[in-house]
């Protein structure tokens, strides 16, 4: 998956699970909690959303690089290497 | 009466099984409830409380096999509910919730059941100390305090942030009451304003860390209070339907006696008897309950045992539930209501047996809008100690619960001058009814004291494969609380599971 796909991957969870959010005008390089309305429930949402669509696990000890866009590609980029885009 | 009857354990696992009914649980269990159960499961739950259905609904939509069992002959645990002749529904945890309810059933339920959620039009305070109506919003709220006590509307402010970042912050072991003191010094009245609402929401007291009070008010002191339009049977019912469409195996009238453990990892459970196999055990009975009784003692370190016997349960409630007769009216007074006619407010008076303080829910036709002939119902619920109830003989019982029955229409008067001639159905409830109904040691309403989230965090270091869910540690608590930590520990137990099934833990 290139950088690009897995930001579609995360923005297509956070579609899915906030609905009410403009996901078209996210800054990759702040943190997602400062631009849109998220609690930890809704980062806990994003992980298993990663498990369900990407098998990937993401332990609670690095749900912290989950924070920005940018973030979640540089932790994610290994773990989702080889894996196709869901829509 | 035996030791552990005396503990509050209540695990009929011996004898003859009853089911537990309207009739005082006298009713015999006829077939075998697990008949149709599979022998084996990706994840059995033990109880069907708001944890526990979450939970393995959530589990069932990953794909999972899920098996729920549950020891009443109905779902829900304490969120529930009872019908009585006369037309009436009672609800009996359904007084009000925050707004986070809404994306949480959405997400986790359905939008159909976010979409009932309705907010409470009206909440009173009257004591002896001050009297007002709010809506519970932060703007409303403010305005009410500021205007009552005469307080710097910027001070007011402050405190809530503070409230609000205090998530991030350690527990230092201030209490809520020393920060109270911090932050309204001498102003009984003012704490009573912050306090008395969150005790009755959860059963915490002055005494407690000063950061499951921030947690809880912060969640709150937002959009208002919510609640459920339909009731209580209709929030189980939708649900039911859910798991079933995720193809979750339920079954009632099961009462789980023991977790099994294998080579210090969960198998399975035993339930009437019966042994299904199980590669992970979610627990939404009590945590102690868990750990002590259901697991036992010998498969923990002994310092998890020291550590889970030293956590102090939550209190319990009595309530009064008053029947309006069929074709009889009570005017709008409000939907909550929190008086007393105590002076002063110390959580003490708050838990007493004979206290003066007490939260009315009045349920208006609105409340069940789908039926015709919806009537009107009074709920008043109080907090109490199981020490103070546990103890009576049946006379002593049956004396204060009429005398508790007393006092209630007694002050509901105060408010609706003639309800007493209106009213045809009359019943209490007391820390043993909860603990007979819901197995929560010590009929304790809302869980643990903080303690026992650490515990409940921590029961799968200890056994892999086992996880509990359930009112613990008091910001777990209440619908939203359980509905959450549902949530949560679903999403460790799919990780364990899909670690285990790749390889990487086992
Ligand atoms: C009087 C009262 C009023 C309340 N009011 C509110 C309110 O207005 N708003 C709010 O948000 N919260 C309220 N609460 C709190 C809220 O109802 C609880 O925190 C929540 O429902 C607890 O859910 P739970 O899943 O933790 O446990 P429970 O509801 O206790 O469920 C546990 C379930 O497990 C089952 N079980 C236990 N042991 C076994 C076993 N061995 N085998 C099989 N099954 C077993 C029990 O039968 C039960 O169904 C109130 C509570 C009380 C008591």
């Amino acid at each position: 998956m290139t950088d690009e796909h897995i930001k579609q991957a995360i923005i297509g969870i956070i579609a899915d699970i906030a609905p009410d959010e403009d996901t078209g005008s996210i800054d990759p390089a702040v943190r997602l909690r400062d631009q849109m309305d998220l609690d930890s429930m809704d980062f806990l949402d994003i992980v298993m959303e990663l498990r369900k669509r990407y098998g990937v696990q993401v332990p609670d000890t690095d749900y912290q690089h989950l924070a920005s866009l940018d973030s979640c590609v540089a932790y994610l980029r290994d773990k989702m290497a080889g894996k196709q885009l869901v829509s | 009466m035996t030791t552990d009857q005396q503990q509050g354990f209540n695990l009929k696992s011996e004898g003859k099984r009853v089911l537990r009914g309207s009739s005082g649980g006298r009713v015999d269990q006829k077939a075998n409830p697990v008949e149709k159960a599979k022998g084996e499961y990706d994840v059995v739950v033990i109880g069907g409380g708001l944890a526990g259905l979450t939970g393995a609904n959530v589990m069932a939509t990953q794909g999972y096999r899920v098996c729920l069992l549950e020891q009443h002959y109905n779902y829900g645990g304490m969120a529930t509910w009872f019908r009585r002749p006369g037309g009436h529904v009672f609800d009996i945890s359904l007084h009000g919730f925050p707004v986070g309810m809404v994306k949480s059933m959405r997400r986790y339920w359905s939008k159909e059941i976010a979409d009932s959620i309705v907010q409470l039009e009206s909440i009173r305070f009257d004591n002896p100390q001050f009297s007002f109506e709010t809506q519970f919003t932060r703007e409303d709220y403010t305005n009410k305090v500021v205007n009552a006590f005469k307080l710097d509307r910027a001070h007011v402010e402050s405190f809530y942030d503070y409230l609000r970042k205090m998530e991030y912050y350690n527990n230092d072991g201030t209490t809520t009451g020393q920060m109270l003191e911090r932050f309204f010094p001498g102003r009984n009245d003012v704490h009573r304003a912050f306090m008395e609402p969150i005790t009755y929401a959860n059963g915490s007291t002055l005494h407690e860390p000063a950061i499951t009070y921030g947690i809880v008010f912060s969640n709150f002191m937002s959009k208002g209070v919510f609640t459920f339009s339909g009731g209580t049977d209709q929030l189980i019912m939708r649900m039911r339907k859910i798991m079933a469409q995720s193809g979750v195996d339920m079954f009632s009238g099961a009462q789980v006696e023991r977790v099994l453990v294998e080579k210090g990892r969960v198998a399975g459970v035993r339930v009437n008897g019966r042994d299904i196999k199980a590669r992970t055990v979610l627990s939404n009975a009590n945590i102690k309950a868990t750990v002590l009784k259901l697991a036992g003692e010998e498969n923990f370190k002994p310092e998890f045992i020291e550590q889970t016997k030293a956590v102090r349960l939550s209190g319990s409630s009595c309530q009064v539930y008053i029947g309006i007769r069929q074709g009889e009216e009570i005017p709008f007074i409000t939907d909550l209501l929190f008086c007393s006619e105590a002076t002063h407010f110390t959580s003490e008076e708050l838990c007493d047996m004979h206290t003066k303080s007490r939260t009315f829910s009045f349920y208006y036709p609105k409340t069940r809008p789908h039926l015709k002939n919806a009537g009107f119902t009074i709920v008043s619920s109080n907090n109490a100690n199981w020490t103070d109830w546990q103890g009576l003989d049946e006379t002593e019982y049956e004396r204060e619960k009429n005398a508790l029955i007393e006092r209630t229409v007694t002050h509901l008067e105060k408010y609706i001058p003639d309800v007493r001639s209106k009213i045809d159905h009359l019943e209490a409830s007391t820390p043993r009814t909860f603990n007979f109904y819901t197995q929560q040691v010590q009929g304790a309403s809302f869980g643990t004291k903080f303690e026992g989230l650490d515990v409940s965090m921590k029961l799968s270091e200890q056994i892999p494969g086992l996880y509990h869910a359930g009112s613990v540690g008091i910001i777990m608590s209440g619908w939203l609380g359980t509905v959450n930590y549902g949530v949560i520990t679903a999403n460790k137990m799919a990780e364990y599971l899909h670690g285990s099934r790749s390889g990487v833990a086992s």
